[in-house]
């Protein structure tokens, strides 16, 4: 048996990334190149184009929110731009419009506003020949289960 | 083995029991005992969301409004048919501002519209009810429809659910998913004491307004109710 003193691991949530305390306020606008977690109160925008943010349970953001991934587990007041995923933890709390091309939302989060589904457009690989435009296709048919064919909007 | 104790706390108030239930008092989510984490999940038919989602068929990129708060599977299913959600919580919404308080107050009736259905110039297409409107009293119901009625786009449908046990002083408190365009995943959530018990010629006259009502009848004493714009 080890008689060395137990160390706490690090937390995962703030490993690797930059972090805003729970004891912080910020007002302003934030930018950020790499993932972000915030547990302290933001009021104004936080950007993060390529990379993930979280909101901590403490956290309590009042701006527009963009970034690549975003995850909540406190309070949002604002509309989010998660341009791969967002993710609405059991106890989180979001009021605005979300623009994603994922959600995960836990039963317990609330949710409050508009969401639009964008799937981000397929990268054209180099020298490829230009697409053909699609040709019309048949009105879908339910399948058996009565669920009809997807169909993407972009706005 | 469940002794006594134990028995006596899974009776709700009525006498009939529903081992895993939570109980809500209106007005007072905090009172509400869950004894077990567990719900009653059932899978049923709904004609109601089939002839709703018929109506939506062949378009997108509408505007669906869902009433009972966002839940994964009914962002899933509406996203995926091109259309944008919007969604609001009315029943928590009803405990917070009333907070068990008279549901007349003109005031908080205005605060109520002003927090859930204040959208500006958007129009939508197609409103998910679900069973909120039975646990708003008069005067708040009436609000809501007319508020309801400016918002829908002309010739849209709104999907209604009410239990029609007239004798009943609680009722199933349901949370409301779509596991496709024919079948709903009722997960019930305890009861709750509904304001007011309506039949079809209520419903009628509720939905006046309205261009048209149909009816659906179902088992689980649940009235299903289209009613267009």
């Amino acid at each position: 048996m080890s008689t060395m003193p137990f160390k706490a691991p690090e937390p995962e949530t703030t490993r690797g990334q930059a972090s805003i305390g729970k004891a912080v306020k910020i007002n302003g606008q934030i930018y950020s190149k790499e993932d972000l977690y915030v547990d302290g109160d933001v009021e104004g925008t936080i950007e993060l184009q390529e990379h993930r943010l979280t909101i901590g349970p403490n956290g309590k953001v009042h701006s527009s929110v963009k970034a690549r991934e975003v995850v909540i587990l406190g309070n949002v007041q604002g509309n989010v731009d998660a341009s791969d995923k967002l993710e609405i933890r059991k106890d989180a709390r979001l009021v605005g419009d979300i623009k994603t091309a994922r959600i995960i939302i836990e039963d317990g989060a609330y949710f409050k506003g508009s969401i639009d589904i964008v799937k981000p457009e397929p990268a054209k690989s180099p020298g490829s020949p230009a697409p053909r435009p699609p040709q019309s296709a048949p009105a879908p048919a339910a399948n058996a289960q009565g669920n009809a064919v997807a169909a993407e909007v972009k706005r | 083995m469940i002794t006594e104790r134990l028995r006596g706390m899974l009776r709700r108030p009525g006498g009939a029991s529903l081992p895993g239930a939570a109980v809500f008092t209106p007005g007072h989510p905090s009172s509400a005992t869950k004894l077990f984490d567990r719900e009653v999940v059932s899978t049923r038919p709904s004609r109601g969301l089939e002839q709703f989602f018929a109506y939506l068929r062949g378009q997108a990129g509408l505007s669906i409004l869902d009433l009972a708060g966002a839940s994964q599977e009914n962002i899933n299913f509406i996203t995926s048919l091109g259309h944008r959600l919007y969604s609001e919580d009315f029943v928590r919404s009803l405990d917070d501002i009333f907070a068990g308080e008279d549901q007349s107050n003109a005031g908080r009736i205005d605060q109520f519209l002003r927090h859930n259905l204040n959208f500006g110039n958007e129009e939508f297409d197609g409103v998910l009810v679900w069973d909120v409107l039975q646990y708003m009293a008069p005067a708040l119901l009436t609000a809501t429809l007319d508020r309801l009625r400016t918002i829908v786009r002309p010739q849209s449908y709104l999907l209604a659910y009410f239990h029609s046990d007239e004798k009943a002083q609680q009722v199933p408190f349901y949370s409301f998913r779509i596991k496709d365009q024919q079948h709903l995943l009722l997960t019930q959530r305890g009861t709750r004491k509904p304001t007011q018990i309506f039949n079809n010629r209520s419903l009628e006259k509720l939905f006046q307004p309205f261009e048209s009502v149909k009816f659906f009848l179902t088992r689980e004493q649940l009235r299903e109710v289209i009613v267009r714009r």
